[in-house]
């Protein structure tokens, strides 16, 4: 492997050499919208990569999640490119289904979905912010809890992908009948969730304190506040966490099966991982990979997140969202 | 003549029914279409769809009246200015109008039909000031005021003269709003709430959200049926309205004090009422931790929103990269859409069939051509599905039909045999064809330009589905930057957006000034 | 009895009439002769109402209609491009200013077809008429709703020679045949002659 390496790297060194000498290979990476293209931390890691191996990475964004799987299934065996980056657990399934990878993809990262609130309201107000599912349902937490509708956001698919964890099959829709007449608001996007419903992000006009948002959203919060703050104004109720994890795979069809399996072995490497936190915001997969400081103190990972098995979300989902439809929308 | 056609009709099939067709060939059967038309869900989803869409339509053209009328008939200070102001929002991405009239619209509206309809008249007020505008402009003023001397009070004069000259132009506008609103995504997405989908957010939730891309397909064949019947029956009654005006008609400035205030009137409205979004927009750029900031715009030209991080966004190179877009698109739709008004004003029914075929990309589902181009275009000779022109090509499909509306009635309103007196005259058929109806077309086809260089730089439809790669156009960009978290990006979503707007402004204003030059 | 005082009408810095007068006695047809530029089209509109002067009256039959709107004054119009209704055919157009007063009257729509000479071409559209045929109809149009003082601008201008003199001996058939109180504005004295009782000649302003 280790000589592999050292091969490819001279073979690199002699083709930066001599350009027109055969030309090195190019693959392309498949993401989503939210995946940089160029000039990040992340980009500076893949070029890095390229150094290495001489192969070049031309990174295409095909959409959101949902939109790049369904373009993935319907071009399977003839994809757009050679490695799909972040396929989530929700739609890892239909993936699998839709027979888009040329073996199994491996698990990239990881965050989580989880109520956030709003620190100063609750201390102004004296209140104990909720902590757990059953918490929400608690009459001083009444109105003050804004979700996103689970059939056109993945963060609201999430947290009802959470309720049904935690409260079973038969009994998850007792709970939203409750908490729909505890007065949770429901909007469609976590864009609007987020920055017109709730009270905590920076410059946002909501008046609701609770919002079904990431694990990761109060460092953005620091990251992206201006001027620089040094505390969060949000954190998280750690047991309302969904654990979301994206995989990577290679495409089946692809043009450069093995320049792409080293590319995909590239992203579970150190180098590559460790970018991720301030770029994607989400957690490196490997225990080893050490975190920015704005992690380590403002982001929230739960330790015992619920989660889901992909082929039981993938089986149930349509269903699921046309009874949360019925319970809490009419 | 029918040489000309060749050409529109020949982008026509290639880019849009060739990959339509292969996508409904491959998923559309009976099973898929049982399943799909028997969705408990699916009437409301068409009842909504069908009544927003009317109201909306019969709204724009009624509040559209004013401002076309005046801002085609009166000259005064600033009349370019308010034209662009009043054509602007129908360019702006639909996600930029959803969080402007987020931001502006009270609360309780949020989530409702009403603030749907709202958006969705603010949005086509330009179809109106355009389309009817074009041949408001055109009409004599001294066919009213025979009306007036005929004993027709002005109201009378409005129903028996106006209106029915108007007509082809009128029904041009109704159905490119019908249009519009019917396959509405991007505001109902934003504005509606989850209560009120119509039937292109439904498509594009089973294309995306459920990969049920078998119903999408199904649901986008009834949608186009829909459509094709709509555009069919409307061309029908622009036909049949049809009338031949001769004499130009300038803008003059407003004589009587009736006038003046009128004038004044309707022009202090509609700017206000058009830039209240607006305003919203650009405030909130200038909005950071709820106190005034340049940050936002501060950081548009580099991407490094803080040492070392970075949100991979690059504001100003998707400006670049959507003006590049603009101008292929716009090239193209000139060329389709000259070619095709010129055959459709010389053809009589294969002009209609080319008349209808334009509009039915306006019509389609943009999700299911995007999918439907993926998996047509992607083995050789046809391996274009990563070509950068297919996005420019993608705009120019969409903006077309507007060079061809903004041709057609004025194309149509020519005297039949004015063409043949030319050549009497002693010009050759090509210099009769260049005098009488190019040098004439000149003033809508700069209109049609403007159009669609603007609709290309908004556009947020069929070509968002393809699979890109380098740099953003501002749509997207905009999309990305509104919907991550922290606030130093979503105030720069709104700055871009600002960019757009200002952008946007100024093509629409320099198309006037071309215009107004050569008039 | 019209009687237009002292009109003067400015665009602008440009004075297009100064102190313009004009009387016109009841069943009278006055012919205004000048070159073009002089504002005599200037000088029907305003007595039709269509423009507001800046100084001056227009007084009907011993009263001041200067405030009075067009569509009341009772005032006809024929323009030098006849600006026919596109939309509508020729007996449409006829009798437009009779159904604008609500009382649709086929029989006289007949009978001003008749007197134009254009039997018969009721359904026709006026996009196909020919020159002459669509100044009868313009005739016709203007002269329905019987008005009190019929305005002519230029209305045979553009015609053939031959044409010309045969819309000429018509028109002032049918203005002595109604007795029509008439201004008719033109740059042609054998027209004027022709046509008039009165001729009233317009020198180009030497400022």
């Amino acid at each position: 492997m280790k000589l592999a390496a050292v091969i490819l790297l001279l073979m690199g060194v002699v083709a930066c050499g001599d350009d027109n000498d055969g030309g090195p290979v190019a693959i392309t990476l498949v993401a989503y919208d939210s995946f940089p293209k160029d000039g990040t931390p992340l980009n500076e890691a893949l070029q890095t990569f390229t150094d290495d191996t001489g192969i070049s990475v031309d990174i295409v964004t095909a959409g959101d999640t949902g939109t790049m799987v369904s373009k993935a299934v319907l071009t399977a065996g003839n994809p757009e490119g050679d490695v799909m980056w972040g396929v989530d657990n929700t739609f890892l399934s239909a993936a699998t289904d839709g027979q888009i990878f040329d073996g199994n993809p491996s698990p990239v990262n990881f965050g989580d979905v989880c109520v956030n609130y709003d620190i100063a309201w609750f201390t102004d107000e004296g209140i104990e912010p909720p902590d757990t599912l059953e918490d929400l349902l608690r009459p001083e937490y009444r109105d003050l809890l804004v979700v996103e509708n689970p059939s056109t956001s993945s963060p609201g698919l999430a947290f009802l992908l959470a309720t049904i964890d935690e409260f079973g099959d038969d009994g998850w829709q007792q709970y939203w009948t409750e908490l729909r007449a505890n007065g949770v608001e429901v909007v469609d996007s976590w864009d609007s969730a987020y920055y017109e419903r709730f009270s905590g992000a920076a410059g946002s006009a909501g008046d609701r304190p609770l919002v079904v948002s990431y694990g990761s959203s109060p460092p953005a919060e620091v990251v992206f506040a201006d001027p620089p703050v040094d505390t969060a104004p949000t954190s998280v109720a750690d047991q309302t966490c969904f654990r979301q994890e994206e995989y990577a795979g290679v495409l089946r069809g692809s043009k450069h099966p093995d320049e792409a399996r080293q590319l995909v072995q590239f992203l579970l490497s150190e180098p590559f991982q460790r970018e991720m936190p301030l770029t994607l915001f989400v957690y490196p997969v490997s225990d080893n990979v050490p975190l920015p400081d704005v992690f380590t103190k403002y982001a929230v990972i739960s330790n015992n997140p619920h989660t889901m098995d992909p082929d039981r979300i993938a089986a149930n989902r349509q269903q699921w969202q046309d009874q949360w439809n019925e319970i809490v929308l009419r | 003549m029918p040489a000309l056609a060749a050409l529109p009709v020949i982008a026509l099939a290639l880019f849009y029914a060739w990959p339509l067709v292969t996508l409904f060939a491959r998923v559309v059967g009976p099973a898929s279409v049982a399943d799909t038309l028997r969705a408990p869900g699916l009437p409301r989803v068409l009842w909504f769809t069908l009544w927003q869409a009317l109201v909306s339509t019969a709204l724009t053209l009624v509040l559209g009246f004013a401002p076309a009328y005046v801002l085609a008939r009166y000259h005064f200070p600033g009349r370019r200015a308010v034209l662009a102001i009043a054509t602007v929002p129908f360019m702006l991405p639909t996600v930029v109008v959803g969080a402007a009239f987020l931001a502006l619209l009270p609360r309780s509206w949020h989530g409702t039909a009403g603030a749907v309809i709202v958006a969705h008249v603010f949005f086509n007020i330009a179809v109106m000031v355009r389309l009817v505008g074009a041949m408001w402009a055109v009409l004599p003023t001294d066919l009213t005021a025979a009306a007036r001397t005929l004993g027709a009070s002005p109201t009378k004069v409005l129903r028996h003269v106006v209106l029915p000259v108007l007509r082809p132009a009128l029904w041009a506008a109704a159905s490119v709003v019908f249009l519009f609103t019917f396959t509405s995504f991007g505001v109902v997405k934003l504005l509606g709430g989850a209560a009120h989908p119509t039937l292109e957010v439904e498509i594009a939730r089973r294309a995306t959200q459920l990969g049920d891309i078998d119903g999408a397909a199904v649901l986008s064949v009834l949608q186009l049926l829909v459509l094709a019947v709509v555009i069919w029956w409307s061309a029908r009654w622009q036909r049949r309205a049809r009338v031949a005006l001769h004499g130009d008609a300038a803008t003059r400035r407003p004589r009587s004090a009736a006038q003046r205030r009128g004038v004044t009137a309707v022009v202090a409205v509609t700017a206000v009422a058009m830039l209240a979004p607006v305003v919203v927009l650009v405030t909130r750029s200038f909005r950071l931790g709820g106190v005034w900031s340049l940050a936002a715009w501060r950081t548009l030209g580099d991407d490094e929103v803080r040492p070392g991080v970075s949100l991979g966004i690059d504001p100003l190179g998707s400006l670049a990269t959507s003006l590049r877009y603009a101008v292929a698109a716009t090239a193209i739709s000139v060329v389709l859409g000259g070619a095709a008004a010129l055959a459709i004003g010389a053809a009589r029914r294969h002009g209609r069939l080319l008349d209808v075929g334009l509009m039915l990309p306006l019509g389609t589902s943009a999700v299911t051509i995007g999918l439907g181009m993926l998996i047509t275009f992607d083995r050789p000779p046809f391996d274009w599905r990563a070509s950068w022109w297919l996005v420019p090509l993608g705009h120019a499909l969409v903006a077309t039909p507007f060079v061809v509306r903004s041709l057609v009635p004025v194309l149509r309103s020519f005297p039949a045999d004015q063409r043949a007196a030319a050549i009497t005259l002693g010009a050759s058929p090509l210099r009769a064809w260049w005098e009488v109806e190019v040098r004439r077309l000149a003033r809508p086809l700069a209109a049609g330009a403007g159009f669609a260089a603007a609709i290309s730089l908004g556009e947020f439809g069929a070509t968002t589905f393809l699979t890109r790669a380098g740099t953003e156009s501002m749509p997207i960009a905009i999309d990305r930057l509104l919907g991550r978290a922290g606030e130093v990006p979503r105030a720069q979503g709104f700055a871009m957006a600002t960019v757009l707007m200002v952008v946007t402004a100024v093509i629409i204003m320099a198309t006037e000034a071309v215009h107004a030059r050569r008039s | 009895m019209l009687d237009v005082r002292d009109v003067t009408v400015t665009f602008g810095e440009r004075t297009v009439l100064h102190e313009a007068s004009l009387h016109v006695d009841t069943g009278e047809v006055v012919a205004l002769l000048g070159p073009s530029g002089v504002g005599k089209s200037t000088f029907l509109r305003v007595i039709a109402g269509l423009l507001v002067p800046d100084q001056g009256q227009v007084w009907l039959d011993g009263t001041d209609i200067s405030a009075v709107a067009p569509h009341r004054r009772h005032i006809g119009l024929m323009f030098q491009d006849e600006q026919l209704f596109p939309h509508l055919d020729v007996a449409a157009n006829i009798g437009f200013g009779l159904r604008m007063q609500r009382r649709s009257d086929p029989a006289r729509v007949d009978e001003l077809l008749a007197l134009v000479g254009l039997q018969g071409f009721g359904g026709r559209r006026v996009t196909n008429l020919s020159g002459g045929e669509a100044k009868r109809v313009a005739l016709a149009r203007a002269l329905a709703p019987s008005p009190a003082v019929l305005l002519l601008d230029e209305p045979l201008t553009g015609l053939d020679r031959e044409l010309h003199d045969r819309l000429v001996a018509d028109l002032a058939e049918v203005l002595r045949a109604t007795r029509t109180t008439t201004v008719l504005v033109t740059h042609d004295h054998d027209e004027a002659a022709a046509i008039a009782g009165r001729v009233v000649t317009w020198q180009a302003d030497p400022s």
